[in-house]
């Protein structure tokens, strides 16, 4: 059996499934957020009942984090829903945004978008927050209301997203009927040259089967090239699997996964008894690649899909209006310290927006030094507008006041994660992905722009 | 069925069909790679689908995020919330992007019933039938180079065939099995009582 067929063999209580199967899968944790969530509440009191209880108010983990830091009155009462609910329910893991379990959200525009306006417990963009806060675990089945929860594949765990209903069925009975994915294997070998990220790996990896070459399907990442990658690059790659239409992604368990998981299960008290999966002799593939890292070269998705892959040096004619770092796929705490490297002394010539995807994130580069500045002050001497509002932000457009958003039909280089027509705003805008690296160059140059020209010696 | 809760939901009853098995109406057609965002734009996530009058009035944004110079025909016209087509014709991949089950409520919302694709992504593909909101029926053929937005067809679930009005000629679609009771029951819960799977 893959990884996957492995994990879901376990959690349906069977010695062996296999691709094409239906299956009844029992959860280990449920991730909803505020756009997700009120109406999956919605739908759980709607078919269980208005007195249910949740099936274990311990797996539910509840992340305000898309349309937070916004004037836009629903979405504020959203958040609000959450907490009621919470309270009614007695869940153990909700990220609020305000420290008042009685409040009411109410987002304050005169203090402008980029000062801190979020309490103690706020915890960012949820597929970050999950494992920084002790919820992602080897072996286990997380299923969360929004796409991007394969991202949790890089701890070795079936992670994926599901719709409301879905979400509500599991949120009363800890269960879900799934059919069990066929798996697409790439194999890494080597080390990316330097300027090549990450972000640059499954760039290449969804422009070699397509946008839509995983439909239904797990991804597994294996092979040395895979194991020296760090967590958070591990991560990049393994969110952006349904930018292929995967069901999943997937890496291999090892020292790295266990030193991450054990110390965030201490830090934060969470449960930390978990069973990794191995690889077996047996694995049946779809699909087979093996990809050299060391030949990968800046890579971009070029407006309107994330398979449309060209290599960063044949675009340098493309003039841009913006850049923007953040989002669960490039606003981790090593995407702004590469951002940062190119532009430590260096101005950018287009307005760039900088939003960390966690609060601790932010901390990070707050505290960090380079010499006598913090990464923070670098970047904003070059020019970045940062916020400390750590969340979602513009990676889906959101509400028309939201921080970075495109109100008009702008050409901007990202590096999230999704680019069809419309997903930063307006609906005439252009979205070009990258890596970090790339970002940063292309914000000095005002142009697409291979990261190797701006490297530092 | 109806929840008391201090914040207001007030909580629509999945619209059961009357197992209606064929459609006659015009048609309104899309290319491939229609993701989320156009389906539903991400401003209108506010909105929460089990509230009635946001349910109603996300309807009202239905593909409207297509862009106006591929499509000068609206699915849904300003102003209204229903749209004239209850079935959509589309191309390859459609619904791909996010996990939000707002996009075929939205849809359905606004009185579509059928999409007919070449391909779906798996989360939408999923979501219709759950929610049952929409039939996801997948055709061999690309029907949306075949045929353009007004054409008048007729649908037949039970022989799974869409007909041209005008020409007579039959094109197949793969049949929609298992699905085609759940979208017919208004969705998983219904179905799973309507079946026993869980108590009533």
């Amino acid at each position: 059996m893959t990884l996957t067929e492995k994990i879901l063999a376990r959690a349906s209580g069977k010695a062996r499934v296999q691709a094409g199967d239906n299956i009844w899968v029992k959860a280990d944790v449920l991730m909803t957020h505020d756009v997700c969530g009120p109406g999956t509440i919605g739908v759980f009191k709607r078919e269980f009942g208005a007195t249910a209880k949740v099936w274990d108010r311990n797996r539910i983990v509840i992340i305000p984090d898309h349309y937070i830091f916004t004037s836009d009155s629903k979405s504020n009462r959203n958040v609000d829903i959450l907490r009621e609910f919470v309270k009614e329910q007695d869940i153990t893991y909700f990220y609020d945004i305000i420290d008042d379990p009685s409040g009411k959200w109410v987002f304050d525009a005169s203090k402008g978008l980029l000062k801190r306006q979020f309490g103690s417990r706020y915890a960012g963009v949820c597929h970050a927050a999950l494992p920084q806060k002790g919820h992602t675990r080897p072996g286990e089945v997380l299923f969360g209301t929004d796409s991007h929860t394969c991202m949790a594949g890089a701890f070795n765990q079936f992670a994926t997203g599901i719709g409301n209903t879905d979400a509500g069925f599991v949120m009363g009975t800890g269960k879900l009927l799934l059919k069990v994915p066929e798996t697409m294997h790439f194999r890494l070998e080597g080390a990316l040259q330097p300027g090549v990220m990450a972000k640059d790996i499954i760039l290449h990896c969804i422009g070699e089967i397509g946008f839509d070459g995983a439909t239904y399907r797990a991804l597994q990442f294996d092979g040395a090239g895979a194991t020296g990658l760090s967590m958070d690059d591990r991560m990049t790659i393994a969110n952006m699997a349904i930018e292929a239409g995967g069901k999943n992604g997937i890496f291999e368990y090892d020292g790295q996964t266990k030193a991450f998981v054990d110390h965030r299960c201490k830090l934060n008290g969470t449960r930390a008894d978990y069973q990794p999966v191995e690889r077996d002799q047996d694995e049946t593939f779809v699909y087979e690649k093996t990809i050299d890292l060391s030949l990968l070269e800046p890579t971009v998705a070029c407006h309107p899909d994330p398979g449309q892959r060209k290599l960063a040096r044949e675009l340098g004619n493309i003039k841009l209006d913006r850049a923007y770092m953040g989002s669960c796929t490039g606003g981790k705490t090593s995407d702004f310290l590469e951002f940062a490297r190119l532009l430590n002394g260096k101005r950018v010539v287009i307005d760039t927006f900088g939003v960390p995807a966690t609060p601790e994130i932010a901390h990070d580069l707050q505290t960090a030094r380079w010499g006598d500045k913090t990464v923070w002050q670098i970047l904003l001497d070059a020019g970045v507008q940062m916020t400390e509002n750590a969340g979602c932000s513009a990676c889906l457009g959101g509400p028309v006041d939201t921080f970075g958003r495109m109100n008009a039909p702008l050409k901007c280089i990202s590096a999230t994660n999704r680019n069809f027509p419309g997903r930063m705003g307006h609906k005439d805008s252009q979205v070009f992905l990258a890596s970090p690296a790339t970002v940063a160059a292309s914000a000095l140059a005002g142009k697409i722009t291979d990261p190797r020209e701006y490297l530092p010696s | 069925m109806k929840a008391e809760k201090s914040i207001e939901i007030t909580l629509p009853t999945p619209q059961s069909s009357a197992m209606q098995s064929v459609f006659t109406g015009p048609v309104y057609v899309v290319r491939d790679n229609i993701d989320t965002d156009q389906i539903i734009p991400a401003q209108y996530l506010n909105l929460v689908p089990t509230i009635a009058e946001e349910y109603e009035k996300l309807g009202s944004y239905a593909l409207c995020g297509l862009p106006d110079e591929l499509y000068p025909e609206r699915f849904v016209r300003e102003g209204q919330l229903d749209s004239d087509y209850a079935i959509v014709v589309a191309g390859r991949n459609f619904g791909c992007g996010s996990s939000r089950e707002h996009a075929p409520i939205a849809m359905g919302s606004a009185n579509g019933r059928i999409v007919v694709a070449e391909s779906f992504a798996r989360i939408f593909f999923r979501n219709c039938v759950s929610t049952g909101e929409l039939y996801p029926c997948e055709s061999a053929e690309r029907l949306c180079d075949i045929l353009k937005t007004g054409d008048i067809v007729t649908v037949d679930l039970d022989a799974s065939t869409v007909t041209v009005n005008a020409t007579g000629v039959k094109h197949p679609f793969k049949p929609l099995g298992d699905v085609r009771p759940v979208v017919d029951a208004g969705g998983l819960f219904n179905y799973a009582r309507q079946t026993g799977m869980i108590s009533k």
